[in-house]
């Protein structure tokens, strides 16, 4: 298999990082070392989730997103806000005074996700619903920490994602498609934008895991836009907005995807541990009762994302709000209410777009069964004999790990400070013994010290 | 030139802890990973493994689950010095439980323990004594149908 390069849009800032484990010990997947006094990511194991930028007391991770500067570069703007970013303001805001900043900002057009959202849903809910062979659960495949997640550490649950498109990314394809027809312009000379929550959606444009070519151009940090747009809000309002039901918006947090595909025997699991714990369960066949996982890798869903501006709870609790508004306008049956927003001709569909998303089988220790057999059974042994207590010092997450990392050259047995004391130990006694056999003819006079520290 | 060489790994199992329920098998699963088994013989091996473990978490009052690694193949061995089985043919069809209604409760003893493990398995063999205990072996190719 061709060694490949990863695009991580989580970087680390050397000069900041203290070599502290908080990060090598929130990874979800061991993907961090502390070498040399600094952490380490390894590339092939990270799945862009942010736990480690979350933990950093010294804030050394930053996220590499794009800038309003990059609009120049094409002729033509356009921008995905999505539920994540309206949460970030009081109901009482209107969407079109959203929108209206958004303008300002420099964006030519506005496209809600909130509408291709929809569109997933009701792809999601014939998946599901349809014969799929009798695999279940069916695993939501709509937040890249968790595809990524799944490709590193359950590549068997692969067959069991639903195979959709993230709303951005159908959005995008609709929309760069239109406007290329509408203005006449090459789709290069468009520039389409989302809002991201998180840095794994920019990594997922960069390098994505499930579509062939994303037809984003890039994504911003909610929390940067989100301050800019507090200054611009409103304006003089004669934008056309295409946007969605209520049930789009309810995307905004956990449970809204599988509400809005009209799912009710499903599991909704939030936070990348609680992601990890429920597929374990589901890959041993533990849960197969159930029709569908919603996973988020942000605690809350997406307005959980890091680079959300507003507390996750009043982030929720403005979403649900703004909710119940819309729904006070619209048909109580849900299809209907959607139905009323779905009116765009041809829409994209995930299966043309799609691709197989493979396994990133970083678990193994050797390609031929024979070698790994053989460093298995020395990592077992290393492992009997390291004192088991997680502690972090040698800069691995886990003991496991650093027996993991011996066998695989990448580490030493000294880099356990308690072998390494047990090491010195042994030496000092070495050299005790040693002071003792100078020959009879000059043996000194008795060292008190030394025999006092023994016993 | 294929050697015999393999690995193993053996757990022991207490009755009645559904708290750590699946803590072997998991182990075992991850195991065949760092081992490079593709991923569906390792989803295969993971749920028979996982059901013999329950069996013996809900009837047996404990035991021993081992996996044995071959370059070719692995073999799951699940022994208790619980019940017994009175009546096996029985016990493999699908449907037919003795789990207590506890376990039931949790959603366990449905009746497809030990069908599923045949299921899953390219071999199964079943020895059981009333009074005694029971010995499962399972043995899964390592014959991958992914691509």
């Amino acid at each position: 298999m061709a060694p490949t390069e990863y695009f991580h849009s989580v970087k680390l800032q050397r000069d900041k990082c203290q070599g502290c484990v908080s990060c090598v010990k929130v990874c979800p997947t061991e993907a961090i070392r502390v070498r040399a006094g600094k952490a380490e990511i390894l590339s092939d194991r990270c799945v862009d989730c942010g736990s480690c930028a979350r933990k950093c007391p010294y804030h050394a991770y930053s996220v590499a997103m794009d800038t309003l500067a990059e609009l120049e570069g094409y002729a033509y703007n356009i921008v995905l806000p999505a539920p994540s970013l309206y949460a970030q303001f009081p109901a009482s805001v209107p969407l079109e005074d959203i929108w209206q900043g958004l303008h300002t900002l420099g964006f030519d057009e506005i496209f809600d996700v909130s509408l291709a959202s929809e569109y997933v849903a009701r792809e999601i809910e014939s998946y599901v619903k349809g014969d799929t062979g009798g695999r279940r659960p069916l695993i939501s495949s709509t937040c890249p920490a968790v595809l990524r997640l799944i490709q590193v550490k359950f590549p068997e649950l692969i067959k069991q994602l639903v195979p959709v498109l993230a709303p951005a990314e159908a959005a995008a394809i609709y929309v760069r498609q239109e406007a290329a027809a509408k203005h006449n312009l090459a789709p290069e000379q468009i520039g389409v934008w989302f809002i991201s929550p998180c840095p794994s959606k920019e990594s997922n444009i960069r390098q994505s895991v499930d579509v062939k070519q994303s037809q984003l151009t890039g994504s911003f940090s909610l929390a940067d836009i989100y301050g800019r747009l507090l200054k611009c809000l409103g304006g003089d309002g004669r934008l056309n907005v295409r946007t969605g039901s209520s049930y789009g918006m309810g995307w905004g947090a956990c449970g809204g995807e599988a509400a809005s595909a009209g799912l009710e025997n499903v599991l909704v699991v939030d936070g990348i541990d609680n992601v990890y714990e429920v597929l374990e369960q589901v890959s041993m066949n533990k849960m197969p009762q159930l029709d569908y996982i919603e996973c988020s890798s942000c605690q809350g869903g997406c307005i959980g994302g890091m680079l959300a501006a507003e507390n996750r709870f009043v982030a929720l609790s403005n979403l649900q709000q703004r909710i119940r508004r819309i729904r006070e306008n619209e048909p109580a049956d849900r299809l209907e209410a959607m139905a009323a927003h779905m009116v765009l001709a041809d829409f994209p569909k995930s299966a043309e777009y799609r691709k197989k998303v493979v396994p990133r089988p970083m678990m193994q220790l050797d390609d031929d069964i024979m070698e790994a057999m053989k460093k298995f059974e020395r990592m077992e042994e290393v492992l009997q004999d390291l004192p088991g207590l997680d502690c972090g010092a040698c800069g691995a997450p886990s003991c496991q790990c650093l027996a993991e990392d011996i066998v695989q050259g990448k580490a030493h047995i000294t880099d356990c400070i308690f072998k390494l004391r047990s090491s010195v130990h042994k030496l000092a006694q070495g050299m005790l013994e040693l002071a003792r056999q100078v020959p009879i003819s000059h043996e000194p006079e008795p060292v008190q010290n030394f025999e006092e520290d023994e016993e | 030139m294929s050697e015999n060489k393999s690995v193993k790994m053996e757990f022991e199992v207490a009755g009645g802890d559904f708290e750590r329920a699946g803590e072997a098998s998991a182990k075992i699963k991850r195991m065949l990973q760092r081992l490079g088994i593709a991923a569906d013989i390792v989803r295969r091996i993971a749920i028979g493994t996982y059901e013999a473990e329950m069996n013996v978490i809900i009837h047996a009052g404990g035991g021993k689950v081992a996996a044995e690694v071959f370059t070719d193949a692995t073999e799951i061995t699940v022994t208790d010095a619980g019940p017994g089985i009175p009546d096996i043919d029985k016990a493999l069809q699908e449907g037919w439980s003795t789990a207590p209604e506890y376990a039931r409760q949790m959603g366990f003893g449905a009746g497809m323990g030990l069908p599923n493990m045949v299921k899953c398995s390219d071999k199964f063999d079943i020895q059981s004594e009333v009074g005694v205990g029971t010995t499962i072996r399972m043995r899964f190719e390592h014959i991958s149908e992914d691509l």
